[in-house]
């Protein structure tokens, strides 16, 4: 699905990842961890085509991210669906059609599909905000949203980038087993977080690697989690 | 973005859902609905000034350079003889397609707005005037000069064309400043779009990136753009080319030999050129933030 080969990074300055390579396999469960400021949104973004690398090679879906134009890119983004930490919406829309901006955006809209959306939003607890715009969410409401709306065109990857931050234990737990839930329908899944209570928790339902950043470098977690 | 058919039934068809992506803008919109409209009301007039000015150097070139006058002043025995010596001399000339000289009554005639009806033209040494109409080959001024001055001393050979000229030149430059006056209004409003589609693009970059951060390719974000300014500039510029045909309409009357002012309008299929202008006005709204939008979008990552 998604391969880094030696990749490398840096925002200008010194390098921020170097040497990193990560295969991320169809129906894989990882979580990345490290740090804060280690570079796990960085890692992401270079996994999303958002981040060209600096040297190395990112393929998605098999193609070199460095070949790829802007449009490539747009049209490999229906294929991943992506959570991010500072979860970004059209404020001006509410909740409902933001959910459902990707099918939107993929000319995918279709009439039948407000019961899909209805479940989903039961699913993430926002039935009663639907209609609210964003900006009147709360944290935990905009993760759950992202959530929703990551995995709407139902995806082959779901990356997400730290989906439970703002949530409490009961809501991270669900938001987990969802995830857990597209993993066994076969999607690969990347989650960074720095959670380790969710990772355990995440272990006993599923076999999920944990990878840790440190030294600029991507290692495999010890069973000591 | 390409001008394809394709391109424009999509545009004219619309897409509800990729026209609220972009937050609605009253401001911005306004503006744009207003300057397209002057725009188009002064390229109507740009085009009545300059189609006016065409058809003016075009008749004063024609027809009246093609008449010239000679007069003939000599003492009142005299007058006779010389006149018909210049009618002789006028009908041996190459070019000349015919020679008249005007009677007492169209003299008096010509003479009347001056000095009122009641001249009495015969009792006064007034010049004879001979019209002369020239073939479509014209005759040789200077030679014809030459030889009236030998022959019949008293005639002066008045070649219209002399003054004629540089007011058909004039009518002729007025002519082109219109279609350039036109031609720089066009240009006016695809800068004042591609400001207006530049503003908008940054005011909207947060909404760009979500769209991006979905999966929108740049088309589906320029055309959200592309169509909203061009369905502005297409209003506002109907709008204004109406008013700008109805105060052409209301100009006053008159006949084109009347004044280069009352002439000023369209006429016949000319009428169809102001029609024209708001679908123009689209087309530079269109390419305008088709290319603005290409810019800000192909500079981000
Ligand atoms: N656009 C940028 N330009 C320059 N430096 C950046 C940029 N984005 C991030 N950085 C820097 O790169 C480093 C890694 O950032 P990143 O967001 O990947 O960290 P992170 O591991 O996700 O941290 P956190 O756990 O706090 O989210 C940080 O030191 C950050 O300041
Ligand atoms: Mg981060």
């Amino acid at each position: 699905m998604i391969e880094l080969e030696n990749v490398a990074y840096s925002y200008g300055g010194g390098e921020l990842l170097s040497d990193l390579s990560l295969q991320l396999g169809a129906g894989s469960f990882h979580f990345l961890t490290g740090p804060s400021g280690a570079g796990k949104t960085t890692l992401l973004k270079l996994c999303y085509g958002a981040l060209r690398p600096t040297s190395g090679q990112v393929r998605l879906f098999g193609s070199d991210v460095t070949h790829m134009d802007r449009d490539a890119i747009a049209l490999s983004r229906r294929r991943v669906g992506v959570v991010h930490q500072d979860c970004q919406f059209l404020d001006h829309l509410p909740v409902a059609e933001n959910v459902a901006l990707p099918l939107a955006v993929a000319g995918q809209a279709v009439p039948g599909q407000d019961e899909n959306l209805r479940e989903l939003l039961a699913w993430v607890g926002l039935t009663g905000r639907a209609m609210a715009l964003p900006p009147e969410l709360s944290g935990g409401e905009r993760q759950r949203a992202a959530l929703a709306r990551a995995v709407i065109m139902s995806p082959e990857v779901v990356l997400a980038d730290e989906p439970t931050g703002n949530v409490d234990w009961e809501m991270s737990q669900r938001l987990l087993t969802l995830l857990v839930e597209l993993n066994r329908m076969g999607k690969t899944i990347l989650i960074a977080t720095h959670d380790l209570q969710l990772i355990r928790a995440a272990k006993a339902q599923v076999q999920a690697r944990v990878l840790r950043i440190s030294n600029r470098r991507l290692q495999t977690a010890g069973a000591d989690l | 973005m390409k001008l394809s058919p394709a391109t424009f039934r999509a545009l004219a068809k619309g897409d509800k859902a990729a026209d609220r992506v972009v937050p609605p803008t009253g401001f911005t919109a306004r503006l744009t609905l207003f300057v397209a409209a002057a725009m188009a009301f002064l390229a109507v007039f740009a085009l009545a000034l300059s189609l006016a000015a065409g058809r003016l150097a075009a008749s004063w070139g024609d027809e009246l350079a093609r008449a010239s006058t000679v007069r003939i002043s000599a003492p009142e025995g005299q007058m006779a003889a010389q006149t018909a010596a210049a009618l002789r001399l006028l009908e041996q000339t190459t070019g000349v397609a015919s020679a008249r000289a005007l009677s007492e009554a169209e003299q008096q005639a010509l003479l009347e707005p001056w000095f009122g009806p009641d001249l009495p033209v015969a009792s006064l040494p007034v010049p004879q005037l001979i019209e002369v109409i020239e073939t479509e080959q014209g005759y040789d001024p200077a030679g014809l000069r030459l030889r009236l001055q030998a022959e019949v001393p008293g005639a002066v050979l008045d070649d219209h064309a002399r003054w004629r000229k540089p007011l058909v030149a004039a009518a002729a430059r007025l002519n082109l400043l219109g279609w350039v006056s036109a031609l720089l209004i066009a240009a006016t409003v695809g800068a004042m779009v591609t400001l207006a589609a530049n503003a908008a693009l940054a005011a909207n970059a947060q909404v760009i990136a979500v769209l991006r951060l979905v999966g929108a390719t740049d088309i589906y974000i320029a055309r959200a753009f592309v169509r909203r300014f061009t369905l502005r500039a297409l209003t506002g510029a109907a709008a204004g080319t109406a008013l700008g045909i109805v105060a052409v309409l209301l100009m006053p009357a008159g006949s084109e030999t009347a004044g280069f002012l009352t002439g000023l309008g369209f006429r016949d299929w000319h009428w169809l050129i102001p029609l024209l202008v708001p679908p123009l006005a689209a087309a530079v709204a269109f390419i305008a933030t088709a290319v603005a939008a290409r810019r800000v979008l192909g500079g981000l990552s």
